[in-house]
């Protein structure tokens, strides 16, 4: 006999998710791409270990060196993405420069799935007023589009000069990540927003009112059980969203200061004139930001399709 | 039909209203000094802070300056630049937004009806290997970041021209740089709009096609489509009165929320091809810590996505009985 | 009948479905053979495959459904598998029409009806214009639309249910097919408007000798329509027979068990057990290898286990798949074991019983939904009238009383529940529960109240969460509302599962490993974890496949009998009303018009709409057509209540101005009180000239 009311709901929720996986993954193009985000997330998480050349600003290498093929050569601290104009090994710039754009998408990703699907659960289950005044906030915010407000809201505070070590300073450095994450909050919040509405008319969400459960109770463990493969797919759409966005930032020169290995900005620093001189400086790190944004797309559409099929 | 639209046009005002609300705050409210900021900084003194201070205004409390700044705006005076000496913000963002609309036009005309098209095709053969190739189309090349595409264009067309008089007379229609004077007129700039435009075309024709797709598939499963096909009546009409009618119907909001969608591209479009639009205008804006002219942009671009929004909610009415007479 | 004569003629006909990469028959050797002119019930359960038979005999299979080789499919002579997809498309144009279940999910919603029609007409005949158009308008007359012009002009979601489904049964018969099939044209519409359309149909088919093969889970129906009848179970025939052979002396344990489950005409709970079929259909691929009803069946054989029953042909030309047909008994011959657990009394009482305090007492009420202004009325600051959904409701329950509430949809029975559990909260009148004002809203009641009020769910489906075991289900209440120590809580909701008959390995299972009947236990169990003296019951069988619905009123009843609770029983049958409740009140627009006791209700005198409700149950006993009181339209939009009798635009027995201009009073009858104009004894002499409506359908 099982223990006296034994919890499996949280276990539940996971075999969900973990059928979810399981769809994803029999599907070829979701296969592949989800096989790819984990080639990245390795670089990413290791990327030091395994780059060749681990300080990203390291010039002291001949510069404009052509990429190469010889892997013989590769042992020998040769270069096979070539170096760049000022001597770089764009191999290991590519291959630091997963980290940032992992760390920052992910967590601005993160950040605002949890407050965005806390927000738009509240928002659906509670009704009324307050959520016609929090959703019409939220539809003048999508208003505005989301790149311009970044670009605005980067920029001006980039620019301020804070006392290094002061929490203002903390804030700027990790500007892009936290505008990522205010500007998915609402785009969240609308969509958890929306399935909480949906599951709110069930029939046993009734029975727990009829209870007489607390708010949260019901908003926390009858409904989110049933949201979450909504805020799943939401959350996979938004991550290659943000990674399309933090990539762009940091081609527009929003993103990361320059020597640090941001794609996006190894993109721009390389364009124009110096593309005729070292075209692989810029080819190797946009071709790195294509792989995986369509890597990423790849999967978060399979993703979708799974979970459209579980219903 | 009416109490509808009196619903959208309220709703209008309001976000407008709100928005503009937001434009503000953000500008005004973010950690450190606007007064600072435009005084260039730490390095300013306190004197020169004050003067900017006093002249915008910043000394009053922010709901008066608020309405002031509001009144401004709709009154036409965005006030003077200073991103480039001795410019009006007014002449300069129109005639900015101006080029940009020309691209953005050119943009729609091209991805519009390429995307309804692939998105019916794909809808229609879902899950066989039309409908595969086309989705495998729009995930993957299509929804590269605009640079990407963006450079890619460039370069493959300055590789192309490589001194022949063909490559010569193809550069002039497509000329790899489409940084053309700011004033020039539609027929000049018409040439140098072609790249740019391919790329945001690629930028519009994933979202819009997958929509479109969708909506196809979902009509397909309705159960007046079966009714309609045991009529009787052929196929061909079966897609054409019944399933694309309801199908393509919210496709209308669909491509005004793909406007929103539209500009977000074009400031990363027009900064790698030079092109001399209001995205360009504002990287340049914030990089020289010009606020207003800032300011004066974002809320260009929120009045036209509303005005956007708002015809489409009326052209859904007028085209959808439900709505017409509900 | 011989071949040559049959409009339709199918043998071996195998359909299979692809479900997650596997083909899994639906549909087994399907037979049938159907004459011009004739009507033919097709009657199964959910699942039964009644509707793949219906389109594939039309070969029209999604792109998952496949007809296996080997069939025969033969309309009027003609070969239907060799034929081509243009000529399938000019045999649906013209002789074989298709009327679906939902007709307004099967209407363009984009497009004006007429212009729809005109495309059928156009199909059929290839012509359009003026001759077109007057056929279309002489085609909705047949159909009884009323302003024919006008509804040529709308669109579909302007259209009552009714209206919509009388204009796809028009746009079927508009090009005089030989063949029509219809796939439960009636469910999910009122009884009053399904009788309606009972009877248009029957006139309609008369005139035209076509062919038609009706579809229904609904026994009465067959009754009341059909000619023949063909019993499907999980994709085989397990019966097929005249239809007054059928009702009499059913063959076929399946289809004895279905006729057995149905209220008896006069049954009340006190009386008799309902004869229930145990356990549920079984689902697609849990198929057996022999007989298809052996897991349910009483007369079950080890043999059935083992070995498929033959489709064997009677000397009379039925068809009956049993190994033990000849021992079947018909409904008769086995008289229903009396009920020992209910005694009949706990009646209707009008005034105030000192005795037995009431239970639940409401005065007085009100729910009003505001309507939004229009633009003109914005404008000229006028409030439109709010929508009435419950006006004015005085109810009286005392404990262990079944009230039974009837109604057709929108008459506002499931707000009037929704009120009393505290889903919605009034907007007037007064509740007491136990003799305690209650709060209008369940989150503001006291934690004692809210244990003694439950309630049971129409749609078993949504009634449980799906991330929750049944173990956690039950559990819930017990712990919240009744204060238990886990332990004890685990020990109570296994005897609560035994309570409704569920084994006790139940308790680990989630909802999607239960069948729906076995959801509905779970729902009960979990309304009587916390002891309560009131469960409200919302159409807890409706939605329920017709075989397990017996069995769970059974439990209901017992359940009652045994824990002395209360029942508010909200259902649109009234056969199932009257056999479990003790009162019955019939309300129309917000208000109620009759109450009473049960055993009264169904007979003279009745208030009119009760009246009308009554006659329109087709009863399942071909030998007993009633004379129908046929009410036309449907309820008055909500927002356009009627002055004086709510009921006067529809009444039947209206007697003038005086219905449309004052609120008729209450009048007092021997077990209760209606509430109309015309005195009761002139009320029960116009009705008492009819055959008395029974209960039983
Ligand atoms: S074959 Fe056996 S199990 Fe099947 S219906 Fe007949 S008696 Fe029952
Ligand atoms: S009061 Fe008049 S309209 Fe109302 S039910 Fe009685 S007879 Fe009919």
């Amino acid at each position: 006999m099982r223990s006296a009311v034994s919890d499996r709901q949280p276990r539940r929720a996971f075999a969900a998710i973990w059928r979810l996986l399981r769809a994803l993954l029999r599907q070829p193009q979701s296969a592949i791409g989800a096989a790819l985000v984990g080639f990245f997330l390795l670089l990413a998480l290791f990327g030091g270990a395994l780059a060749p050349h681990p300080n990203a600003n390291d010039q002291s290498h001949a510069v404009r060196q052509p990429p190469t093929l010889d892997l013989g050569a590769l042992q020998l601290g040769a270069h096979p993405f070539g170096t760049d104009r000022l001597g770089r090994d764009v191999y290991s710039r590519v291959i630091l420069g997963a980290s940032s754009i992992f760390r920052i998408a992910g967590l601005g990703t993160l950040i605002s799935v949890v407050l965005g699907s806390a927000l738009g659960m509240f928002m659906g289950y509670q009704g009324g007023w307050l959520d016609e005044a929090l959703g019409r906030i939220i539809d003048a915010l999508l208003a505005i589009p989301a790149l311009l407000l970044a670009l605005v809201l980067v920029g001006i505070i980039r620019n301020l000069d804070f006392e290094i070590g002061s929490w203002q300073a903390g804030l700027a450095d990790n500007v892009v990540l936290l505008v990522i994450a205010a500007l998915y909050i609402p785009i969240v919040a609308r969509v958890a927003r929306s399935a909480t509405l949906d599951i709110k008319t069930r029939e046993f969400v009734q029975a727990a009112e009829i209870r007489g459960e607390s708010r949260a109770y019901i908003i926390f463990r009858e409904i989110l059980p049933s949201v979450i493969p909504a805020l799943v797919v939401e959350a996979s759409l938004r991550f290659s969203y943000a990674i399309f966005l933090v990539a762009s930032l940091g081609f527009l020169g929003f993103g990361a200061r320059p020597p640090s290995p941001d794609w996006g900005l190894m993109v721009n620093e390389n364009r124009g004139g110096y593309y005729r001189l070292t075209p692989w400086a810029l080819e190797f790190p946009a071709l790195a930001i294509a792989a995986l944004v369509i890597a990423v797309n790849l999967m978060s559409d399979g993703i979708r399709r799974a979970a459209q099929k579980g219903e | 039909m009416l109490p509808f639209l009196r619903r959208r046009f309220v709703f209008f005002l309001f976000t407008y209203l709100l928005s503009s609300l937001m434009i503000f705050f953000l500008l005004r409210v973010l950690p450190g000094d606007p007064a600072r900021v435009i005084a260039g900084g730490r390095e300013a003194t306190a004197e020169q802070v004050a003067e900017i201070r006093a002249a915008l205004g910043l000394n009053a409390p922010l709901p008066q300056q608020y309405v002031a700044w509001l009144g401004d705006f709709l009154r036409g005076d965005w006030g003077e630049t200073i991103a480039f000496r001795g410019a009006h913000n007014r002449e300069l963002v129109l005639e900015r937004a101006r080029n940009s609309a020309r691209l953005a036009l050119v943009a729609l005309l091209l991805s519009v009806p390429l995307s309804l098209a692939l998105g019916v095709i794909a809808g229609l053969s879902e899950n066989k290997l039309p409908d595969i190739l086309i989705s495998l189309l729009t995930l993957s090349v299509v929804s590269l970041p605009e640079f990407v595409t963006g450079l890619f264009l460039i370069n493959t067309v300055a590789l192309a021209g490589g001194g022949s008089p063909l490559a010569d007379a193809l550069g002039w229609w497509f000329p790899a740089s489409s940084a053309v004077p700011a004033n020039a007129s539609f027929g000049e700039m018409l040439p140098a709009l072609w790249l740019p435009a391919a790329a945001a075309t690629l930028v519009l024709l994933a979202y819009i096609s997958r929509l479109t797709r969708a909506g196809v598939i979902e009509e397909l499963k309705r159960e007046y489509v079966r009714a309609a096909a045991l009529k009787g009546i052929p196929w061909r009409a079966v897609i054409w009165r019944h399933v694309l009618r309801n199908a393509l119907l919210p496709t209308i909001t669909v491509i005004a929320i793909s406007i929103s969608w539209l500009i977000s591209g074009l400031v990363v479009i027009e900064f790698v091809f030079g092109f001399p639009g209001l995205g360009g205008l504002l990287i340049t804006a914030i990089e020289r810590r010009d606020l207003l002219l800032a300011q004066a942009i974002v809320m260009v671009t929120v009045t036209i996505i509303l005005f956007a929004n708002l015809f489409a909610d009326m052209a859904y009415a007028a085209l959808n009985p439900r709505v017409r007479l509900g | 009948m011989t071949v040559a004569d049959s409009l339709l003629d199918v043998a071996d006909l195998t359909v299979s479905y692809r479900v997650d990469g596997a083909w899994l028959p639906a549909l087994r050797d399907f037979r049938l053979r159907l004459g011009a002119g004739q009507v033919y019930g097709l009657v199964g359960e959910s699942g039964s495959g009644k509707s793949t038979a219906a389109l594939a005999l039309m070969r029209y299979l999604g792109g998952n459904g496949r007809l296996e080789a080997g069939a025969r499919l033969r309309f009027a002579g003609e070969d239907l598998l060799a034929k081509s997809p243009r000529e399938l498309r000019r045999l649906w144009a013209r002789r074989i029409k298709f009327v679906p279940q939902n007709a307004g999910a099967a209407l363009n919603p984009s497009l004006k009806i007429g212009r729809q029609v005109l495309e059928a007409l156009q199909a059929a005949e290839g012509s359009g214009g003026e001759a077109a158009y007057a056929t279309m308008l002489r085609m909705f007359r047949d159909v009884n639309l009323a302003a024919p012009e006008r509804v040529a002009e709308r669109y579909p979601h302007e259209l009552s249910g009714g209206m919509q489904q009388r204009v796809t049964i028009a746009m079927a018969l508009i090009s005089d097919p030989q063949l029509l099939i219809m796939d439960e044209p009636t469910t999910g519409l009122d009884v009053t408007t399904e009788a309606v359309i009972l009877d248009l149909l029957r006139g309609l088919i008369a005139q035209r000798a076509t062919g038609l093969l009706f579809i229904t889970h609904n026994l009465g129906l067959v009754a009341q329509l059909c000619q023949r009848v063909l019993v499907l179970y999980a994709g085989e025939i397990m019966e097929d027979a005249a239809v007054a052979q059928l009702f009499a002396s059913p063959r076929h344990p399946y289809t004895l068990g279905l006729l057995n489950s149905l209220p008896q005409p006069g049954a009340r709970k006190a009386s008799a057990r309902l004869q229930a079929i145990s356990g549920n259909p079984p689902a697609l691929r849990l198929r057996a290898r022999g007989c298809a009803f052996a897991q349910r069946c009483p007369l079950v054989i080890e043999r059935c286990h083992r070995e498929k029953p033959p489709l064997e042909t009677l000397a009379d030309g039925s068809l009956v798949r049993c190994h033990r047909w000849r021992e079947v008994r018909p409904p008769s011959a086995s008289p229903p074991p009396p009920n020992p657990l209910h005694k009949e009394g706990g009646g209707y009482t009008s005034g105030e019983d000192e005795a037995q305090p009431a239970l639940l007492r409401a005065r007085g009420l009100k729910k009003h939904f505001p309507v939004p202004r229009s633009l003109r009325q914005a404008l000229r600051g006028i409030q439109p009238p709010p929508i009435q959904a419950l006006d004015g409701v005085d109810l009286q329950l005392r404990a262990g009383q079944t009230l039974g509430l009837v109604g057709e949809s929108g008459s506002g029975k499931t707000t009037l529940a929704r009120v009393i559990i505290g889903l919605q909260e009034s907007s007037g009148g007064t509740l007491e529960i136990l003799g305690i004002e209650a709060r209008a809203s369940a989150r503001q009641r006291r934690q004692d109240i809210l244990g003694k009020l439950q309630m049971v769910f129409q749609n078993p489906q949504n009634s449980l969460n799906p991330y929750m075991s049944v173990r956690q289900a039950i559990a819930r209440p017990l712990l919240k509302l009744r204060g238990l120590s886990p332990a004890e809580a685990e020990a109570e909701t296994l005897r609560l599962l035994a309570l409704v008959n569920l084994r006790a390995d139940y308790a680990n299972r989630y909802p999607d490993e239960l069948s729906g009947g076995e959801k509905q236990r779970v729902a009960i169990a979990r309304a009587f974890a916390s002891e309560p003296a009131l469960v409200l019951c919302d159409e807890p069988v409706s939605a329920l496949d017709v075989s397990v619905q017996a069995a769970v009123l059974n439990l209901l009843a017992d359940l009652q009998a045994e824990r002395g609770a209360a029942y508010l029983f909200i259902s649109h049958d009234l056969a199932v009303v009257g056999y479990l409740a003790d009162v019955i009140a019939v309300m129309y627009l917000g208000k109620l018009c009759e109450v009473g006791a049960a055993e009264a209700f169904f007979r003279p005198p009745y208030h009119p709409y009760s009246e009308a409700l009554l006659s329109a149950i087709p009863i399942a006993d071909p030998a007993r057509k009633t004379a129908r009181i046929l009410l036309h339209d449907s309820l008055p939009r909500a927002h356009q209540q009627p002055r004086g009798c709510r009921f006067h635009q529809r009444c039947p027995r209206k007697i003038g101005a005086i219905c449309e201009e004052e609120a008729p009073p209450w009048r007092q009858a021997a077990a209760g009180q209606i509430r109309c104009h015309i005195p009761l004894a002139e009320l029960a002499a116009a009705q008492g000239a009819l055959p008395p409506p029974a209960a039983g359908g």
